[in-house]
């Protein structure tokens, strides 16, 4: 999968949950506002799921989940040590 | 630390148990339903990530202290389905469906339980405390806890005071909720308290605009959050409770205080018969794709608000 289209499955995943509100890539949903913590954990069970990746205790920080830029860096990094 | 005995093992139940190991206690959890033990286990051992992801921001927790690992933290809590093991307990919180006859019941079970005649503590939406006390021998036990969702991550407890609660079971509460690093805000009785009272009048208009047309959901719910700054819109906030309890919770309100601003919205009593309770159903006032995670079932909305 293409780092483009992390991005764009990301970003639909945000917007059945971010309504009205565009988000850019590098926007920090979560000061934003945009987001509760419930929020923040369905978005790691949907990284796991999507991209068939598990998040270890190592990297269940927020700095990982605020914005989809750092989202899909995760994604790329997990995926490619997974990969390997 | 005591022994705290925990009364039913949903959504609340399970956030107070983890809430409570997580702070040193040892725990009793009960449910009549084994099943929904061994889901509520599985569940607290999942919420731990939720706790450690919002607990990795820079901010510090409030005590200093390291959250402790998933076995330590469950090896705190008891689950079982015989109601005698609360016979050691130093105090009790019930957690039960969010539903009067269902309460009463376990409540009269409790007040004839041959047990010291400690505090319980009731987590409910909007039932006042006055119904609760009249089921005991001796109402001074009975103080009301009002917990928020998720338990572990919120600071507040809205602690509620009934005409009869005894001044020993008010201190235990509060003491309780010092210990697990929660702020109670203590208030005097009444249907739905201060947060539900305000919280479901809200919900209950904002759907009344929708129904009549005034707004979009999307839009209704996009002012909340971007002129009040609020996380959620109440729509969202709705569907999140689940509409079913929304409804309830109005149905106690408006039953309570005879006053028809509590009646729910003809559009929500819809929704309700349709069976589109919110997220949990995957459709309310909006849609939600299926995630990984199974939709919560019926037993998932006990005292969620």
């Amino acid at each position: 999968m293409t780092q483009l289209s992390v991005k764009d499955a990301i970003k639909a995943f945000l917007h059945i949950h971010i309504r009205g509100v565009q988000v850019r890539d590098g926007d920090d949903i979560f000061v934003m506002g945009l987001v509760s913590s419930l929020f923040a954990m369905q978005l790691v069970e949907f990284t796991e799921t999507r991209f068939g990746i598990e998040i270890g205790p190592d990297d269940l920080v927020l700095a990982n989940f605020r914005s989809v830029n750092a989202l899909s860096a995760l994604v790329g990094r997990k995926t490619c040590v997974e990969g390997a | 630390m005591n022994t705290i005995g925990v009364l039913g093992s949903g959504v609340m139940g399970r956030g107070v148990a983890h809430a409570l190991a997580g702070s040193g206690h040892r725990v009793v959890l009960i449910d009549h339903d084994p099943d929904q033990l061994t889901s509520a286990l599985r569940q607290i051992r999942r919420d731990l990530r939720l706790v450690q992801l919002m607990q990795s921001s820079p901010a510090p927790r409030p005590d200093g202290v390291p959250p402790p690992a998933a076995d330590e933290l469950l090896a705190r809590i008891s689950a079982t389905t015989e109601v005698e093991m609360l016979r050691g307990a130093a105090f009790i919180i019930e957690n039960v469906t969010e539903n009067w006859e269902i309460k009463q019941q376990v409540h009269r079970a409790l007040d004839r339980l041959d047990m010291p005649a400690v505090p319980v503590a009731i987590n409910t939406s909007a039932i006042p405390m006055a119904r609760f006390a009249a089921l005991y021998r001796d109402p001074g036990r009975v103080v009301g806890m009002h917990f928020m969702n998720p338990v572990p991550l919120m600071p507040v407890i809205e602690v509620i005071r009934g005409a009869a609660t005894g001044a020993a079971a008010l201190a235990a509460a509060r003491q309780l909720a010092a210990q697990m690093g929660k702020q109670a805000i203590v208030v005097h009785d009444s249907p739905g308290f201060v947060t539900n009272r305000v919280m479901m009048l809200t919900v209950n208009e904002a759907i009344a605009l929708l129904h009549e047309g005034v707004s979009t959901a999307e839009d209704i719910d996009r002012l909340f959050q971007t002129c009040f700054n609020h996380r959620m819109g109440p729509l969202a906030t709705a569907d999140l409770i689940g509409l079913d309890t929304v409804m309830y919770s109005l149905d106690v309100l408006h039953g309570e205080l005879h006053q028809d601003k509590y009646r729910p919205c003809p559009l929500l009593a819809q929704l309700v018969a349709q069976g589109k309770l919110g997220r949990k159903t995957g459709v309310g006032f909006f849609s939600y794709e299926p995630t990984a995670t199974p939709p919560p079932g019926p037993r998932d909305i006990e005292a969620a608000t």
